[in-house]
């Protein structure tokens, strides 16, 4: 602890040294990740110049009235997740945790839509493996595009998972009593959130919408 | 900088809890970097011993020893336990650790426990890898090349890749951590371009950390599913590209070059500064010479690829951007130089390191201009002269950069003296065992010698054996550091706060300084290297 600001733990000297620690090394970790998912969309944009074709295929076996709803609710979550921010910067901590529990399950709707596009998967022998059927009159790199389609949405999906145990987190903090005092985790979790937002607004056009037709 | 005298009663911290519990806890930057102090020093010892057994067998054209399948797996321990878990992981987070929150008037880093976090991650992923070492190893090479590595490879592919990916977590949690404390946690008054120029490197280095760390990430994630799942995009039988793999692995693997030898140039603006009694030559340019390798070094990945089916016309861009690494590469040397000269110099054992990586490095960049251009690689491609090129630069410049750090802090670190000739004369020794081993193999790549075989032909018999020589030499070198450290630990004499009459923050902390290093936030007044300092 430190001697001056008993509140405020070592190696900070005050509140708003670590309230920019917590912004910038977020901003950081979030680049790390535009290069994580960097590494598998360049896999993706190299495999779906060689296979033009087989990538038109398999976007074509993905069900597209999915993806879009899954699109407009991954949005809205954003929008309910500004709200949640404002409002708990603005101590106003009842609206900011509903705002924060409609952000949960607007995420939760999206992991279960997208569950049930995987069951469709499963069923029609779809998953990259042993399993795997390809069906008729498809080119074989079909599976190399559901293998990129499995990677990129698992990965996307599991950060999903991380995002709605940290909303959780933040409605379980903001409900203690007493009020702790205020400080900026609710918007370094809201940046993490609108970054997995973004990687979804990427990953929709590139899988869901390779032929408009 | 203005040194305010210590006025600490504080206990230091090394004897301030001495249970092993307390060291298994600890948040401390300072007992973190001594965690990991320990941790590579440890896998120092097992890669080099990879490497005496590679050497002991090359010691004759006929491979005696061993079979060719135990050499592969042996170069591929050395390769990958020296690159992830030793020569990445050095000097960051042990000097590093140890100094940057002293050097900027810090209390610690900007998150101490995510510093704790990254020791266990790098052990983590430290215990898989050893683990498919004592499991049967591994014989792809450090570079995993698919397809063999994804298909037809027959050792612990799977456990080795794991161990890689997960110890690169620990580095970007290091990385990240780094450049956050240095936005954030700086003394007042220590600006920008007050900073000393290890934390410049440091800062560099911890730039590609985190910007090139995850895509190797990535890479090794997809050679697992394709081996695991027969699924994947590197194995042309499944449809796949092996050369996006050499790009990916490459846009990491590049960097990661810089990510080794950036510390060590910062080390080594420190120890010349320092020996010679005077300020760097050219601070700003030097600053910025730093981060511009730092950032050139992620457009020059394509020169590992030259004899790959890769187009001409890249080969011949990426020839041209290696070139320009050249330029602020060249521009420290002359700076270093231009130190030295109408310095008071004393060759302490830290500075003796220092300027066996002037030479070193210098032989080892000049080597590597030879290699990015385009024909003479074709001749010098996957031969022992690009062995002896890049240990070079990783042994001759990055480890004895290390080593001179290590001596130059070692009063701070442990609050005690070392002997100071014996440290001179393994100075000396690691510096002529080290060109002893690896002259000739410029020698022995120039006459067409491949790397990767424990067969050659009776005619490269002479050099093999004159560079095994230089392996022994260098071997004692590395060991008599060992035995006058645990000295030093044991019996040395106490450590004043100041024994190089140095400038720096971290100098006007007690040795050992205390848990949380400053009583008061120094308050910085001045440029860095402010020679002639303190004492003087």
């Amino acid at each position: 602890m430190n001697a001056n600001h008993p509140a405020i733990p070592v190696p900070y000297v005050d509140a708003a040294q670590r309230a920019r620690a917590g912004q910038l090394g977020m901003w950081t970790f979030l680049a790390t990740e535009v290069l994580f998912f960097g590494g598998l969309i360049t896999s993706y944009v190299v495999m779906r110049v060689t296979y033009p074709a087989a990538f038109a295929a398999g976007s074509r076996h993905l069900s597209f009235a999915i993806g879009t709803t899954n699109t407009l609710v991954l949005l809205t979550s954003s929008l309910t997740m500004v709200w949640a921010v404002a409002l708990a910067g603005a101590a106003r901590r009842r609206a900011a945790i509903a705002c924060l529990v409609a952000t949960g399950i607007l995420g939760a709707l999206f992991l279960a839509l997208k569950s049930s596009e995987y069951h469709d998967k499963f069923v029609e022998h779809l998953v990259p493996g042993n399993a795997f059927r390809l069906p008729a009159g498809d080119p074989p790199a079909l599976q190399i595009f559901l293998f990129l389609y499995f990677a990129l949405t698992g990965l996307h999906a599991l950060h999903m998972l991380v995002g709605i145990a940290l909303v959780g987190w933040m409605v379980v903090r903001l409900g203690r009593t007493p009020a702790p005092p205020p400080d900026n985790a609710p918007e370094l979790v809201g940046l993490y959130w609108h970054f997995v937002d973004c990687v979804w607004v990427f990953l929709y056009p590139l899988l869901y919408l390779v032929t408009p037709s | 900088m203005n040194p305010a005298p210590p006025t600490s009663v504080a206990e230091d911290y090394l004897s301030r809890d001495r249970t092993l519990r307390s060291w298994l806890t600890t948040t401390d930057h300072k007992r973190i970097a001594i965690l990991y102090l320990i941790a590579i020093t440890g896998f120092f010892a097992v890669a080099a011993t990879a490497a005496a057994l590679m050497r002991w067998e090359l010691l004759s054209p006929r491979g005696d020893l061993m079979v060719s399948d135990i050499y592969n797996r042996l170069f591929t321990l050395h390769g990958v336990t020296m690159v992830w878990f030793f020569l990445i992981p050095s000097i960051p987070t042990v000097l590093g650790n140890f100094i940057l929150p002293l050097m900027i008037g810090a209390r610690d880093v900007a998150f101490p426990r995510l510093n704790l976090a990254s020791w266990y991650i790098f052990m983590a992923g430290g215990a898989i890898t050893l683990f498919a070492i004592v499991a049967g190893g591994v014989d792809t090479g450090w570079t995993f090349y698919t397809p063999y590595s994804s298909t037809y490879a027959n050792g612990n592919v799977m456990a080795m890749a794991a161990g890689v990916f997960v110890a690169g977590f620990s580095s970007i949690a290091t990385g990240l951590n780094f450049i956050v404390t240095i936005h954030t946690l700086r003394a007042p008054g220590l600006t920008w371009f007050r900073l000393p120029l290890f934390v410049w490197s440091l800062y560099s280095t911890s730039l590609i950390l985190v910007l090139a760390t995850p895509v190797l990430a990535v890479t090794l994630a997809l050679i697992m599913v394709e081996r695991g799942l027969g699924v994947g995009v590197f194995d042309p039988r499944l449809g796949g590209d092996p050369l996006l793999f050499q790009h990916l692995f490459w846009f990491y693997s590049h960097p990661a070059v810089y990510i080794m030898i950036l510390p060590g140039m910062g080390v080594v603006s420190e120890l010349v500064t320092t020996f010679a009694r005077k300020r760097i030559f050219g601070y700003r340019i030097m600053a910025l010479a730093t981060l511009s390798i730092a950032l050139l070094g992620f457009l020059v990945w394509g020169h590992h690829m030259f004899v790959s089916s890769q187009s001409v016309y890249a080969g011949l861009v990426f020839s041209l951007l290696s070139f320009l690494v050249s330029v602020p590469s060249a521009i420290k040397v002359f700076n270093w130089t231009a130190t030295l000269r109408g310095g008071s110099i004393s060759f302490d054992a830290p500075f003796l390191f220092a300027l066996g990586f002037l030479a070193l490095f210098t032989i080892g960049g000049l080597t590597g201009l030879f290699l990015a251009t385009l024909a003479v690689d074709v001749h010098l491609h996957d031969t022992y002269f690009v062995v002896a090129h890049f240990h070079y630069i990783m042994v001759g410049g990055m480890v004895m950069a290390y080593m001179g750090g290590f001596h130059y802090w070692w009063p701070k670190i442990s609050g005690r003296l070392f002997p100071r000739r014996p440290a001179q004369v393994a100075a000396i020794t690691i510096f002529l065992g080290f060109n002893l081993t690896f002259f000739p193999q410029f020698i022995l790549g120039y006459l067409g010698m491949p790397r990767r075989f424990h067969l050659y032909p009776p005619e490269f018999h002479t050099l093999n054996v004159i560079s095994t020589l230089g392996a022994a030499v260098l071997g004692i070198g590395y060991v008599m550091p060992l035995v006058y450290f645990a000295w030093s630990a044991l019996r040395g004499q106490p450590a004043p706060n100041n024994p190089w009459h140095a400038t720096g923050l971290e100098w006007t902390t007690p040795s050992p300084p205390p848990e949380h290093n400053f009583d008061r936030v120094p308050v910085v007044t001045g440029p860095p290297y402010d020679y002639p300092g303190p004492d003087a």
